[in-house]
């Protein structure tokens, strides 16, 4: 009796896997970044790698400093297409987009997969029903070389999603109740399983949302089964046969945590932690100076058309002083936009587009706010100095709550 | 293992320390030059903090150490500026595993009652691990670290782990 991360640990490792076991698996994708690459480039030397495991399945990916603004960083992208070029590994330029979204989007990723990425977001993944896991650029380089990995396979926690959302509340607003629900750190080396009736209703887009702030519950993994929507996605995409993995109806969890979609309200997370979550009404007023749309958890098209919803029914003209800042996710998010006239949209409107990646997520590359500035985002992380100024407040909405803001200048509920 | 055994002073945060915190990506998309970078460990939550550091001197926390980003250079700049172990309540499982692949020891133990500059004597036992605070005299037990763990920490880290082993076992 198991749950679909002993299923696939077993498959993967050959062994019977419960949680609590160590095990050592095989992995079917090895990701990094070009935050993690020249470390885990540096640990692949020393230890003393020279081919990869197998080229097709490590992915780089150029997405935290996209385009480069210091020399320094220009330098990093050098050297991983030094790295990549010299090994066939499937290498992403700038512009291509965040690593796990282009994987997430490829169709080589399916169902009972093993992923494992020097990024905490790989988690996203999951919502492909399969389990992906972020380390440090030491065991991906490790990964790298012998296409192994150890891991400790974790209990899982059963959320269970039961409601149909009312209209403007999105995903994000889901993602931000299950954080302050479970903490921070609760779900510390576990799992997260997600169950119930709600999830026919929620795309596979929504599930990329959930999924990717599992980590700020510092999850291990975060997994949604396969139904209809997911092989809605699938559909065109998959680029081999797979079948799903099903938890079995009597597998142990190590709690049940509950959610009504029906009952749920837009949320908000206060500076500067991510489980910082109230209902957006105790925030609203709150002035706020840059909107930042995009991320790996608000930067995929259902996001932006949700934010030019809102934009275009308030009469789609930003409040003066509002820096409104747009980043598609990934190129094929950003192609999508600009065929659909989305980009072209927000544009007429002034909003800043910027290139495919993390753009002003982490203060990298992109949009820095000055000292004294409130940001709204449809981030997943409003660390202090997050996006580069200490000086400066992250507040992390859904793209519906980002946009109307945009609109009024001040913190709105969406409705 | 008693080579293992540290002696040091107590340098205390709080809860939920994250990785930006221990070292600003800002700070690391100018260098990845760990003795540079010490220069700003901790500095979002403590500006004063790197500038005090002594080699030797031990991490304390609260829950959840190491939390948000997977950056590895969070473990390798606190061994940079010669803290060689961290003991935190609870870790974040990435910090936890980047700790122990760069031989920066991890201790998962009750750290409610030590105070800043208290001096501190980590010893080995077994699978585990002791804290004594001589200023108190307190013990406190390290949580036990997996086989697979303890072999990278013995070997030093992953690099020699994989060089010594040729892969993972
Ligand atoms: S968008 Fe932000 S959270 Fe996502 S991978 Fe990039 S830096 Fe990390």
């Amino acid at each position: 009796m198991k749950t679909i991360s002993e299923k696939i640990l077993s498959a993967k490792s050959g062994r019977d896997a419960r949680a609590g076991d160590i095990v050592v698996c095989r992995v079917d994708w090895v990701l990094a970044t070009d935050a993690s690459s020249p470390m885990a480039i540096d640990y692949f030397n020393r230890m003393g790698g020279e081919r990869l495991f197998d080229p097709s399945r490590v992915l780089l990916a150029m997405d935290h400093y996209s385009p480069p603004t210091i020399p320094r960083t220009a330098g990093f992208h050098d050297q991983m297409r030094t790295f990549a070029r010299g090994r066939g590994a499937d290498l992403h330029d700038v512009g291509d987009g965040i690593s796990f979204q282009i994987l997430s989007e490829s169709g080589a990723a399916l169902p009972g997969d093993l992923v494992i990425g020097a990024d905490s977001h790989t988690v996203t993944c999951g919502a492909l029903n399969l389990f992906a896991t972020g380390v440090g650029s030491s065991d991906v380089a490790a990964a790298m070389i012998t296409g192994r990995t150890w891991l400790k396979v974790p209990e899982s926690i059963k959320i269970v999603l039961t409601g149909t959302r009312r209209p403007r509340v999105s995903a994000k607003d889901v993602a931000l109740a299950l954080v302050a629900d479970i903490g921070a750190d609760g779900a510390s080396y576990q799992a997260l399983e997600f169950h119930g009736p709600a999830l026919p209703g929620l795309s596979l887009e929504d599930r990329l949302v959930i999924c990717n702030m599992a980590v700020e519950m510092d999850a291990k993994a975060s997994i949604f089964p396969v139904d209809g929507q997911t092989e809605a996605y699938l559909a065109g995409r998959a680029k081999r046969p797979f079948s799903p993995i099903e938890a079995d109806a009597s597998a142990a969890y190590s709690r049940d945590v509950a959610i009504d979609l029906s009952s749920l309200t837009p949320r908000i997370a206060l500076p500067h932690a991510p489980d910082n979550v109230v209902p957006i009404e105790r925030a609203v007023g709150t002035p706020i100076h840059m909107v930042f749309i995009g991320t790996c958890t608000g930067g995929r098209v259902p996001d932006i058309h949700e934010a030019i919803a809102v934009l275009e029914a308030g009469g789609g003209r930003i409040a003066p002083g509002v820096q409104l800042v747009v980043t598609p996710a990934s190129r094929e998010v950003q192609l999508r936009l600009l065929e659909d006239g989305s980009l072209r949209a927000l544009a007429a409107m002034g909003a800043v587009i910027t290139t495919p990646g993390c753009g002003a997520c982490c203060g990298t590359s992109g949009a820095i706010p000055a000292d004294g500035m409130n940001v709204l985002s449809t981030a997943n992380r409003n660390f202090k100095a997050r996006m580069g100024n200490a000086n400066a407040a992250i507040y992390l909405a859904s793209p519906a709550a980002c946009a109307a803001a945009a609109l009024t200048g001040r913190i709105t509920d969406p409705r | 293992m008693s080579a293992m055994d540290l002696h040091g002073r107590a340098r205390v945060f709080g809860d939920n320390i994250n990785t930006d915190y221990i070292i600003a990506s800002t700070r690391k998309r100018e260098t990845l030059d760990e003795s540079v970078l010490k220069r700003y460990l901790m500095e979002a939550v403590d500006p004063a903090f790197a500038a005090t550091v002594q080699p030797g001197d031990l991490l304390v926390a609260g829950r959840n150490f190491g939390c948000g980003s997977a950056m590895e250079i969070a473990a390798t700049v606190i061994l940079a500026a010669g803290i060689r172990a961290v003991l935190a309540r609870t870790f974040a499982r990435t910090f936890y595993r980047n700790a122990i692949n760069n031989g920066l020891l991890p201790i998962e133990c009750d750290t409610s009652a030590i105070r800043e500059g208290d001096p501190l004597r980590i010893a080995f036992a077994g699978d585990g691990m002791e804290v004594t605070d001589e200023r108190t005299g307190e013990r406190a037990a390290g949580r036990a670290v997996p086989p697979i763990m303890l072999a990278i920490l013995e070997a030093g880290g992953l690099v020699p782990y994989i060089r010594r082993h040729g892969g993972i076992r």
